[in-house]
Order: C-alpha cells, then structure tokens, then sequence
C-alpha cells in the first residue's frame, strides 16, 4: 500500500481563466508514486486545461504546483521535460519518414568526432524500446510499423530523454483496437512498477476501469472528485461526469407534457430510419408543437450526428424526414430553414459565429439568407431587429455594431440563438447551447427553451449535461454507440438513463 | 467640444481611408516639391492633359481590375489569372475586328482598313463574355472543384495567355478600325472616356454590394465560411459569383488596354496585373485572409501604385528601373500596414495628443 507521503505530483487550487470562460476553478490533483490514475469528464470539463498548466502550455492564474514535495513553476513544455513531466498527446506526432532510432533519439544525438555515432544511437534506441518489452528493428523508417508500435516509439522517446518521473497519455487508445490496447497497458503495468506515476486522460471508461487505480473527475472546470476506482461503481462515474447536483438553476421550471396533449398536438418534425453510414444508424423520431425533446448520452455517441442529419448538414442515405407532412427530399441548410428548422451548432467559434462581423450582422444573417440576395434588409430594419433580440435575450454590449469576437461564449451563444429566432423557425435544434457558458448565462437560456416550447415552437434540446437535459425536456431520446436506444417521458429518473447510457439496463 | 477633437481624430485615424490617403498624400507633396510641373493640367484639342489625367487613364484598368480582386479576396480567395484574362479579351477583340475574319482572300489592304465585319457591339459582347466565362470557370474550380484559389487560377493564369495566342494565331495583331479606340483614348467633355467606365462599374459593384445582400454574404465567407454555411448561406454561389465578377472586370480592363495601344498581344497584354491588382488592394487595406473589405479603397490602392509610377516617370528614372522602385513601394506598405508599426505610430500619435491635452 502507497503512503501519503508517496505523492510525487500535487496541484492545488489550480484556477485558470480565459476571455469569458472560467476554465479551471480551484481544481486539486494528486498523483501518487507507481500509481496510473484516469482523468475522465466531458468535453470542455477542464482535463486539457490541466494538462496544458502541468506541462506548461499554460501558466495557472492562482494555485500552486508541487513535484517531489518541492514547489515548482513549470514555465515551458520544454521546462516541464526538463523536470520529468513527459507527454505522449492523441495524435503520434513523430516523423514517419525518418528511422525509428532517430524520432526516438531526435535532438538528442550521441556524437562521435563532430557527427552522429549511428552505432550508439541505434544502441540506445533499441535499450530505450527494451524497457517496453519492445524488441523491433530500429534503423527501418518509423512509418513500416503499425500506430501501435508507433505509439510505444513516443512513449520511448518521451521515457528516453527525460528520464520521465510522470507520464501523461492524453487518448492514448484512440486509435488502438482491443489488442493493441491491451498491450498499451501492460506496458503501462510495467512503468507504475518502476514507480513512475502515470496520468491517463480517456473517453473510454471500459478503459479507465481496467487500468486505474484512482479516477479524479472533472466538470465544467471544477473538481467532482478524486476516487479509488474499485469503490467507484460505473453507473455512479457517470453521473458524476455529466452532474446530477442541483445548482441554482432552480427558477427552471416546466409544464409536463402530458400524453393525452400530445394526441391533439401536431407532429411538426417526424423522421422515420433516418440514418448515415458511419454516422448515426437509422431512427425513429418524432416531435410534436410545444414540445422540448431532450438528448442524452455521452460523447460520440451520435448527439451531433443527429442534429446535422435533421439540419440538413449531413445528407441521410436511408430513411424519410417529415416536415408538417411534407417530405424533405433535399438536404441542405437553407433548404432546413426555408422548413423552419434552425441549428444553433455545438461547435460555437467554428460552425457558429462570424467573429469579425458585427452583432447586428451576425444576428441579420439567417434571415437575410432566407430572404435571398435581392431583398436586402435596409439598415434601420437591421438595427431594429437587433436591438430587438439584444433586449430580448439580453446581451450585454454596447452596441449592436460591437464585433462578436470580442463578447463573452454566453454572449456569443445568445447572438447565434438571435440569428435563428429571427427567422422564426416552427423547429429549433440546440447542439450544446449551454457548452462553455456560466451558471447564470445557463439558466436564462434553458428558460428561453422553454418559453419557445410554450410560444407554440419545439425545441431539440442536446447536451452532456444530464440534469439540464431532465430539466428542460418533456421526452428524452437516449443515445449510446451511434444508435437511439430509448425514449423516456420527461419526468423519467436520472438513474434510468444514466443506466441505458452505459448500457447496464 | 474640445473632449470631441481627439475622439474625432482617432475616428479618422481607424477609418479604412485613412493610410490610403496618407500615401497618395505623400507621393502627391513629393511632386510637389520637387516637380511642380506635375500637377499643370492644361486643354488641347478640347480634351484636358496633364500628368494627373495621365495617372488617371493609365490606372482605369487596373481600377477595373482590384475592384473585382477585392471581391475575390475578401471571400479568403485570389485571382492570379486576370492578367490572362485581359489578353483573352483583348485578343477576342482584335480577331473580331479582323477584317479578315471569314474571308478568304486576304490582302493588306484589308487588313489596314479602317472596317470591320462584325457590329461594335458584338464586339463587346464578345470581349465581356470571354472574361466572363474565364471567371466562371475560375469560380467553378475554386466553389464545386474545392481547389485552393491559387492553384485553381494558376491554372487558366497559365494557359490564358497561350489560348490568347491561339486566338491571334501566335501575332500580335494590330487593330486599325477607329470606333473601338474610343475606349482607351476618347474623350467625353474632356475626360477621358475610360474614367467613365471605371465609374460605372465601381457603381455597378457598389450596388450589388451594398444595396443587395451579397456585400454582407461576402464578408461572412470569408471570415467564417463554415459558419455561413450553417446559416443557410451558399458559400458556393458566392465564390462562384466574385470570380466570375473579377473576370467580367478583368474583360473591360481588356477592353480598354487593347484600345489604348491599338493591337492584341497574348504574351504582354496585362502583364503583371495580377499582381498590381493584389497590391491595389492590399494597399487599401483588405486583409488577404478575408473579411472586410473596401472597394473605394482599393480603386485608390491603384490610383497610388499608377500616381508613384508617373512620379517615377517624371523625375526621369529609366523604365527599367521601375520595378525596383515599385519594391520599394511595397516594402513601405507592407511596413505602413504591418501590426507592428500601426501600435507604435497610434502609440506615438496618442502620446502627442495627450501631451497637446495638458498643455490646453
């Protein structure tokens, strides 16, 4: 059994913000002596943050950072080598054209009389692979071997020139199938052994269960907590990643929706084995006026590949979508908002804003769209229906001429939501509304969801966020593995769903 | 009041005009002091000359020419093939007037006459439609082909100069049909007719930019292309729009060059003008990456390049030296523009303006 004195790495009270967006509050890690220890949560839950302040990508704006008892600041990832911290990201990013001895040896050549001493170097190489029960030959070209090997030839080079106290596997299974896993982590087995304490970050909880020791969980920037991993059941992992807490969300609150209402409602939005290879296998999905469809399930299990696909993003290759009884048989987005159907996309700085326009012309642009390349809105009918959505949603600026890059993700959000709402969709699909965003920003914007839902439209509502799910939903349709796996009624308990998520119900 | 001045001068001072002006300004007190010859403007025949109407005849196609660049450029695109572009039209125009043209028996003395066979304004149409289709071909590359803008016109930037010569079958062919010189040399209440053109054509282009939603589409695509696209608009067609739209400019830019030197030739008609035309619009400040842009800048982007040329020409350096005096234009542009040097000369400007603050 390890001490507590056997810590070799402790972070406290890391906090880190960026423009608009806490990033890290108050986190605390710890990371024992020959112990492997799995840093889970959702996107944007702060892991990468943590790992970019570790290795020093990042400087933290408060906290503190100990490594063997001695507070360190770790000013540059090249510093953070220099003191033992090495990293092995995702993707392999070695050379693949050059042999496997020089990506391992890379920048650090043994010389011989003012050149390379090929023989030495090849000699460490092969040593350096041997600590890895790794026995390949190390003058062929890095790129003859599978990404497996690959990713062991990192994991050498990173071992190799720092003599590396910890090792940080940021996905390093990604890309693996079973077997090579399995490998990654007998090799992983065999490091702790030597005592060196290894930081593993992935989404695969299968993973994390048969590999770890401890699991430390982060979300929105906050730690949930740090667990020994045999006392941490699955099922409760999961909730805590996707957070069951209540916070002060409270004031949200929603009408049920009842199955006899739904008898007399009309289907706005019927898709019927809607469904793309390598995307989202075929479902059946229904969404009726008034109504507020939540879905959940964890990351890559098809959330997004569903909105693209009712978007028009993404074009089906099996199955119908219906409009107000009205076939779609041309996939597009403005063919989607010509429908009534608008997306606020998950990925807000890439798929939603034009960050050097202004307010107003981002908030113009859907309906300007819609309206074609000939009825131009003129300036004083922008203006108003910019001040309009400002006040209505609440954006804090200046002024509608302010240029969106410089509002805060909530304020960003919003204008995309204003983009949309003013042209008036009957359908309005919400990939991640609330990503990024601060407490307040979140609850003004799931009372918005439902406000629309009483108003007469219907909402998608999708998020990693479970409870925020429940509480603005009045059915909620289950993802897991790219597939829907059930609906539930909106008044439906965590538990359920937490269950079906993982796939244990 | 006073709070106002300086709040008025940083308005100024931040205007997409402002350094434009500051380097025309610049050149023009240059010549001022040191050739006061330069701005005389005097009437003969009826028409008015001068080093001034100089600057503004020779710059009317490479005006044409950066207003349909800005367009391309601001979506995050480039045209490299409008050089070739204008010989194509230029050479479409000369074969047309070619007397020559369907008959059999050729003489010299065909050839210099002063007729043509073919109506004025199918010539014209002819000129136009050549550019236009080269642009479209450009847009469809670029918007349905997904290849880089600048390897997509590299491609006609090319072979546009060897269909130009497949055209004028390998001659520089010389026009002799009067009517068609209006273009490059005519004159209407003394100004010359091509300033007229630019006109019309700047109009044209400010009208579909800013009195139709294609301005504001346009910025979008280049700003955020991906974003736009999500909201309902097809970035496709306006890529496919700008390109075919510098091509129809680079036509009338033909146009007007084939006229002013009265022949078609495929190797040097435009040469360059690719590039000029980049540097046009860099010098009125559109970024290359996209975004917002500036036509009136632009046009004054090339009034500046040709206004530094003519200087050049005045104080009497060699012609082949000019092209290393337009280096050293762009290399203080490059260095006017650079983010760098803006904060330090906002920084200073700032310092002496607080400073004439406190003494008030």
């Amino acid at each position: 059994m390890t001490t507590t004195d056997d810590f070799i790495l402790s972070m406290k009270d890391i906090s880190k913000s960026f423009p608009g967006v806490d990033a890290l509050e108050g986190v605390n890690f710890s990371l024992k002596r020959g112990e492997i220890h799995g840093l889970v949560g959702e996107n944007g839950a702060g892991k990468s943050t943590l790992i970019k302040v570790l290795t020093g990508v990042e400087h933290p704006d408060i906290g503190t950072i100990e490594l063997d008892g001695k507070l360190i600041q770790v000013r540059s990832p090249q510093h953070s080598q220099e003191i033992g911290i090495s990293t092995v990201y995702q993707e392999v990013n070695l050379c693949t054209n050059i042999s496997v001895a020089e990506n391992i040896m890379l920048g650090y050549e043994p010389h011989r009389f003012g050149s390379i001493d090929w023989k030495k170097l090849n000699a460490l190489a092969k040593n350096a692979l041997k600590r890895l029960d790794i026995d390949i030959d190390v003058t062929q070209p890095l790129g003859n071997y599978p990404v497996a090997t690959q990713q062991m030839v990192a994991i050498a080079r990173s071992l190799e020139i720092t003599s590396a106290k910890i090792l940080i596997l940021d996905e390093p299974t990604s890309s693996l199938d079973v077997n090579e896993a399995n490998q990654l982590f007998d090799r992983m087995r065999k490091l702790k052994s030597e005592g060196i304490g290894i930081i593993f970050i992935t989404h695969f909880l299968d993973q994390v269960y048969q590999v770890s020791d401890r699991i430390t969980v982060l979300r929105n920037g906050k730690l949930v907590g740090t667990y020994d991993t045999a006392s941490l059941p699955r099922v409760e992992l999961i909730a805590k990643m996707l957070g069951r807490s209540i916070t002060d969300l409270d004031e949200v609150s929603k009408a049920k929706f009842t199955g006899e209402q739904k008898e007399g409602k009309k289907c706005l939005l019927e898709a019927k084995g809607l469904g793309r290879a390598g995307s989202i296998d075929p479902f059946d999905m229904q969404l009726f006026a008034n109504e507020v469809v939540g879905v959940a399930g964890l990351l890559g299990s098809g959330r997004t590949e569903i909105a693209n696909l009712l978007f028009g993003v993404d074009t089906p290759d099996t199955g119908t979508l219906t409009l107000n009884e009205q076939k779609v048989d041309h996939f597009s987005p403005l063919e989607s908002l010509e429908n009534g159907i608008a997306l606020c996309p998950e990925d807000r700085k890439a798929e939603g804003i034009v960050g050097d326009l202004t307010i107003r012309e981002n908030i113009i642009l859907a309906l300007q769209a819609r309206y074609g390349y000939f009825k131009y809105l003129r300036t004083q009918e922008q203006y108003e229906i910019a001040e309009k959505y400002i006040q209505l949603l609440g954006i804090s600026t200046p002024s509608p001429d302010q240029l969106v890059k410089n509002l805060s993700g909530g304020n960003q959000q919003k204008v995309i939501l204003a983009r949309w709402l003013a042209t008036n969709p009957q359908v309005l699909i919400l990939d991640e509304p609330t990503k990024g965003i601060d407490v307040g920003a979140k609850a003004e914007i799931q009372k918005l969801v439902l406000d629309l839902a009483e108003e007469g439209k219907s909402c998608i509502f999708i998020s990693s966020e479970l409870e925020e799910v429940l509480r603005t939903s009045h059915r909620v349709v289950v993802l897991r593995d790219r597939k829907k796996v059930a609906e539930y009624p909106g008044d439906v308990d965590d538990q359920t769903i937490i269950q079906t998520m993982a796939g244990t119900l | 009041m006073k709070n106002n001045k300086p709040a008025l001068l940083k308005r100024i001072r931040e205007s997409r005009l402002f350094w434009p002006l500051v380097a025309l300004a610049l050149i023009l007190i240059t010549d001022a002091i040191f050739a006061p010859g330069f701005f005389k403007i005097g009437i003969l025949n009826g028409h008015l000359y001068g080093n001034l109407i100089d600057v503004f005849n020779n710059s009317a196609p490479l005006m044409l020419v950066a207003i349909g660049m800005t367009l391309v450029i601001a979506t995050g695109g480039v045209d490299l093939s409008v050089g070739a572009v204008i010989a194509i039209s230029a050479a479409m125009g000369a074969v047309l007037i070619n007397p020559a043209l369907g008959n059999k028996l050729i003489t010299n003395d065909i050839l210099t006459a002063d007729t043509t066979n073919t109506p004025l304004w199918l010539i014209i149409l002819a000129d136009l439609g050549a550019g236009t289709l080269c642009g479209l071909w450009n847009g469809f590359l670029v918007s349905r082909g997904k290849i880089q803008p600048m390897v997509a016109t590299l491609i006609l930037m090319v072979a546009g100069r060897g269909i130009a010569q497949l055209i004028t079958n390998g001659q520089i062919m010389t026009i002799y049909y009067t009517p068609y010189f209006y273009f490059g040399n005519g004159y209407i209440l003394g100004i010359p007719v091509s300033i007229y053109i630019v006109a019309i054509v700047f109009l044209l282009a400010w009208f579909l930019v800013r009195k139709t939603s294609i301005g504001l589409f346009i910025e979008s695509v280049g700003v955020n292309a991906k974003a736009t696209y999500y909201s309902g608009i097809s970035e496709k067609n306006v890529k496919l729009f700008v390109y075919t739209f510098c091509g129809f400019c680079a036509a009338i830019a033909g146009l007007i060059l084939s006229s002013y030197v009265h022949s078609a030739d495929g190797n040097n008609n435009g040469l360059n003008y690719e590039l000029d035309a980049i540097l046009a619009v860099v010098i009125g400040g559109t970024l290359m990456a996209g975004g917002r842009f500036s036509l009136f800048a632009s046009v004054l982007g090339a009034l500046i390049i040709w206004t530094f040329t003519i200087t050049m020409y005045t104080f009497g350096v060699p012609a082949n030296a000019l092209l290393a005096g337009r280096a050293v234009l762009v290399l203080v542009v490059i260095l006017l523009y650079s983010d760098y040097t803006r904060r330090f000369l906002n920084r200073f400007l700032e310092r002496r303006g607080s400073r004439h603050g406190a003494t008030n």
